[in-house]
């Protein structure tokens, strides 16, 4: 089958990074990636099935991987060759789920590498901070698309374990589909800002009537996908209060951030006026310096969380400077290796954590606090119970398809045209583009379910970002 | 020779091209035949002897007032406020008038051996002076007795304990002003009346309170129902002035207005060009127009707008009056009205302007694109008296280069003004209800107000407010020249020529419109029959 093989090889891997110098995503038809033919993977063993990708989505982590820019820390966390691809739509070819429309679940933790007794973290359901990623039946792999032996969405067929697949919920036409798995990425980071936002509040007993500030800095696919979860879940009933600023750069994504539910969008440079607005803190003048409306600012308070989606030194460091004291930066986008001054992290008592990817989520923990606090119960008002770990993917699904996020697909390619597909996915701001797909559904002799029919006829390749998508009907899963 | 008055010229084929301002530039447009262009009158003739003349207007006041040494004495308290770095445009030369004016006070009140002083500059929500404006207004010799003692305050309207409430006027209007003004035996007004908006109760009912009485009438409801603003009698903004006015001297507030006015001598010679009748210019401003023009296209952007904004204008003293507020500004519009009204027969379907490189709000500062809105929108649209001179449902079109500018110190406000408010909506209504409150009570802005150079957080509204009636009025706005996103932020359409702008004004107003200039500098006010 054809496929898209990432080597380790080192020559090329320079390449790749010098010509991603000159933009992101240049460098791909120099760099280790190849369409090659390969053998099918095998089915590791018992509970697992061949998935023949749909649609498989390009990432931003893709992109530094393929730009040469990914953090070392990753090394012993991946086997080569490998196939990338992680954010996947596609059927279930063979054994009892046969003909199945799933989406994939990436992430490679115990149950899926047949570890028994599973780790800690998974013990808990927190699956995607597996503690066992580099063991078990299979190589190194932090991900489906990172592991050699499961193959990857950018290639003619996959394996998944059975833990792995989600079945895509009926009306959830492709394009929607392959957005579960970043809109799940989101809700994950989304649900622990809501954490961290109703915990502040009780602890600094900040009047109910006024708002959180959470700046959304970043409004590609991870930036959008967080917008609209974050803006799902303050609409939770018992939901403390939230203030969304996000942070576009460009103007289709300004637009879709408001379409999604921010209240404020900004350019870069603006973040920290934003947030000073939204706070109405006042700014720390530079030393010796007077006061001034340009540039960023040093502010005195700030906004309660910011979620960086942009990842880079700058846009944490601007991080820095507009959230509060004892507020949360949060890390969404993947970072690498950056020179930062933390002396405001030390200073201000700011708390920095990474969200990574999804599994089960607490939802009582969301609205706990503010239980606590007196409130009604919340929980029970949202149809939940303290034992409740639905699936990320279940409410990913359902944030999908209320929010339209199928929209966000913006092109797609055949996997021939590898190199315009990257390079397109690296250039997507400012071709006024959010998501850029490979569409696998096209191959020759492909096998089509009904299913799959019925999706690809509700799916319109080429419509524009942003393109109303009309109401989707929900999904199954748990409901928000 | 006496100055010769204001006309309406008709432009026929022999008509040279008609001088805009274009901010920091100019443009020679060569407008439609059958267009009218009307030129103010020239400049009044000066008072030979200000210091005469002022000594007379004190000595001699108007209405009710006493003469100014009878109502001096030892032992009272004198505050003498005056009007701030906003008046006059541009600056005018050495020495300004409020230093002349506040100089023979002064002496007067030394002769009456008055010590309890007080200079209060009367800034409203306006930004603070400088050091440098205070001399430049008050001259070296009143700045340095009083200021170095603390004798010389800039009002500040956000200060709990220097401002008062006076109570409500019958209309529910809250008066709150400068506490030292309002506590002190007698409170000197030093006015420039520059267009016929300024001064009377406005002075003290504006220029010393704070945004909770400001607020009554700096607000959409008030901009509409002032047709115009430039005309007391049907300015429902001076309506309500007036009776925070008579509520203040109810209250015991007792004071003393001087009025000046100026004439229209604006530019000095190397810019002369400006102020003359296109068809007389000599080969002087000719080779002066070429001059400035070619060093303001080349020279960068900073440069030229320091250069503009070191004019120091040669204006001169045309009248001085005294006494009470009422009976001194009847005299003082009088005399405005004489140096700037031109009658104009009817509407226009188009009204071009050009737009200079300063307003009341950007001394030595950036002419931002809200700052152009107000100047086009509120202060030129509203130079009428009777009924605005386009039509309504009519086409305005400005020039001006509208840059994506802000000036960092004083215009901080703005700046979210513009990248917040007007992103949202540019309906004055909406703006006011959603927005108005939160930027006036913002605590940086109050801060910065306070401590910095910056206008009050609610300024910019109220420029939005200013163009209220204006919005309100025309079919369309259309700025010739200007930055593009900018202008379509203000919710106006941007030309690249003025004969782009006719074309798309015509899809406004119909074909064959007619179509009059207000040609600026120096100030005219149509009073349109």
């Amino acid at each position: 089958m054809k496929a898209l093989l990432f080597e380790r090889n080192l020559p090329r891997f320079a390449a790749s990074r010098l010509i991603a110098a000159a933009g992101s995503g240049k460098g791909a038809g120099v760099g280790p990636l190849r369409l090659t033919d390969v053998d099918e993977p095998e089915l590791p063993g018992p509970g697992w099935h061949r998935v023949r990708p749909l649609l498989s989505g390009i990432c931003g982590s893709d992109l530094a991987l393929l730009d040469g820019k990914s953090s070392r820390y990753f090394e012993p966390l991946v086997s080569f060759p490998f196939v990338p691809g992680h954010e996947i739509v596609g059927v279930v070819e063979g054994g009892p789920r046969d003909g199945e429309r799933v989406a994939v679940e990436a992430v490679l933790h115990c149950a899926v590498r047949g570890i028994d007794p599973v780790c800690p973290s998974c013990a808990t359901g927190r699956t995607e901070d597996c503690e066992m990623i580099a063991a078990g039946d299979l190589p190194p792999g932090l991900q489906t698309g990172y592991c050699a032996a499961t193959g990857g969405g950018w290639s003619g067929m996959l394996v998944a374990h059975d833990r792995q697949l989600f079945g895509v919920p009926e009306g959830l036409d492709d394009d929607a589909a392959v957005m579960i798995e970043p809109t799940a990425c989101a809700l994950h980071a989304a649900t622990g800002v809501i954490a961290s936002v109703a915990a502040a509040r009780l602890r600094d007993a900040i009047d109910d009537e006024r708002p959180s500030v959470v700046a959304v800095v970043g409004a590609g696919t991870l930036g959008l996908c967080t917008i609209a979860a974050l803006n799902r879940l303050r609409r939770s009933p018992g939901a403390p209060p939230l203030t969304l600023i996000v942070i576009a750069k460009h103007p289709h994504q300004e637009r879709l951030a408001r379409m999604l539910g921010a209240d404020r969008v900004a350019p870069p440079s603006e973040l920290s006026r934003a947030v000073r607005r939204a706070t109405r803190t006042h700014q720390i003048p530079p030393a010796g310096g007077a006061v001034s409306v340009r540039g960023t600012h040093r502010l005195a308070g700030g906004a309660d969380v910011i979620v960086d989606c942009a990842a880079s030194p700058s846009s944490f460091t601007d991080a820095l400077s507009a959230v509060r004291p004892r507020g949360h930066v949060v890390l969404v986008g993947m970072p690498g290796p950056a020179r930062v001054d933390l002396a405001p992290l030390w200073h201000r008592e700011i708390t920095l954590s990474g969200a990574y990817a999804y599994g089960t989520e607490r939802l009582d923990a969301l609205f706990g606090a503010w239980h606590e606090a007196g409130h009604e119960d919340v929980q029970g008002q949202a149809g939940l119970t303290p034992q409740d770990r639905p699936r990320t993917f279940a409410l990913a699904a359902e944030v999908v398809a209320d929010a339209g996020l199928g929209r966000l697909v913006s092109a797609r390619y055949a996997i021939d045209r590898f190199e315009d597909a990257v390079a397109h996915a690296g250039s997507a701001g400012r071709r006024g583009a959010v998501k850029i797909v490979f569409d696998l559904r096209r191959r020759p002799g492909a096998r089509r379910t009904a299913a799959t029919r019925a999706a690809a006829a509700g799916s319109q390749p080429g419509r524009a970002a942003g393109a109303p998508q009309g109401d989707t009907p929900r999904g199954q899963g748990a409901q928000l | 020779m006496s100055p010769r008055p204001g006309f309406v010229l008709d432009v026929d084929r022999s008509t040279p091209p008609t001088l805009f301002w274009h901010g920091e530039g100019f443009r020679l447009e060569k407008l439609p035949e059958g267009s009218r262009v009307v030129y103010p009158p020239e400049p009044h003739t000066a008072i030979p002897d200000p210091r005469h003349a002022i000594r007379q207007a004190l000595h001699h006041p108007l209405g009710d007032a006493l003469p100014l040494p009878e109502q001096l004495r030892p032992g009272m308290r004198l505050t003498i406020a005056f009007d701030d770095v906003s008046l006059p445009l541009p600056p005018m030369r050495r020495p300004d008038v409020r230093q002349l004016v506040i100089e023979e006070v002064l002496e007067m009140a030394a002769t009456a051996g008055v010590d309890d002083v007080v200079l209060v500059a009367a800034l409203a929500l306006h930004r603070r002076m400088t050091d440098d404006e205070l001399r430049h207004a008050l001259g070296e010799r009143v700045f340095d007795a009083f200021a170095p003692h603390g004798l010389l305050l800039q009002h500040d309207a956000e200060d709990p304990t220097g401002v008062v409430h006076l109570g409500v006027t019958d209309t529910g209007e809250d008066v709150e002003i400068n506490k030292r003004a309002a506590e002190s035996d007698l409170v000197v007004y030093v006015n420039i009346n520059l267009v016929a908006m300024d001064g009377g109760h406005k002075s003290v009912a504006t220029g010393l309170a704070s945004y909770r009485s400001i607020r009554h009438h700096h607000n959409v409801a008030t901009m509409r129902a002032s047709r115009s603003f430039m005309d007391q009698h049907h300015s429902e903004l001076h309506s309500s002035n007036w009776r925070m006015g008579r509520h203040i001297a109810k209250s015991g507030v007792k004071i003393f207005q001087i009025e000046t006015t100026l004439n229209t001598d604006t530019f000095p010679n190397q810019f002369r060009f400006l102020q003359r009748r296109e068809w007389e210019w000599s080969l002087k401003d000719r080779a002066s127009y070429a001059a400035v023009s070619r060093a303001t296209a080349a020279a960068p952007e900073r440069m030229t707008r320091s250069i503009f904004h070191s004019i120091r204008s040669p204006h001169a003293m045309s009248s001085v009056q005294a006494g009470e507020v009422e009976a001194v500004h009847a005299a003082t519009t009088r005399n405005v009205y004489a140096q700037q009204l031109v009658e104009v027969d009817g509407q226009t379907d188009i009204l071009t302007l050009g737009l200079p490189y300063i307003c009341p709000y950007n001394v030595d500062s950036i002419m931002n694109p809200i700052l152009v809105a107000c100047l086009g929108l509120g202060y030129f649209f509203n130079m009428y008296r009777g009924k605005p001179l386009v039509r309504e449902g009519g086409v305005l079109i400005m020039s001006h280069p509208t840059p994506w500018s802000f000036h960092p110190v004083h215009h901080p406000s703005y700046v979210d003004f513009f990248e917040e408010v007007l992103a949202e909506t540019t309906d004055p209504v909406e703006i006011e209800a959603r927005f108005e409150k939160s930027y006036a009570t913002d605590p940086w802005y109050v801060h910065l107000y306070r401590t910095s150079y910056a206008y009050h957080g609610v300024h910019p509204f109220y420029m939005w407010y200013w163009c209220a009636h204006a919005l309100e009025h025309l079919g369309s706005v259309i700025v010739v020249g200007g930055n593009r996103s900018a202008v379509r932020r203000l919710g106006f359409k941007p030309a690249s020529t003025m004969a782009d702008a006719l074309e798309m004004a015509e899809d406004v107003v119909g074909p064959s419109p007619t179509l009059t200039h207000l040609h600026s500098p120096p100030l005219a006010m149509a009073d349109v029959r």
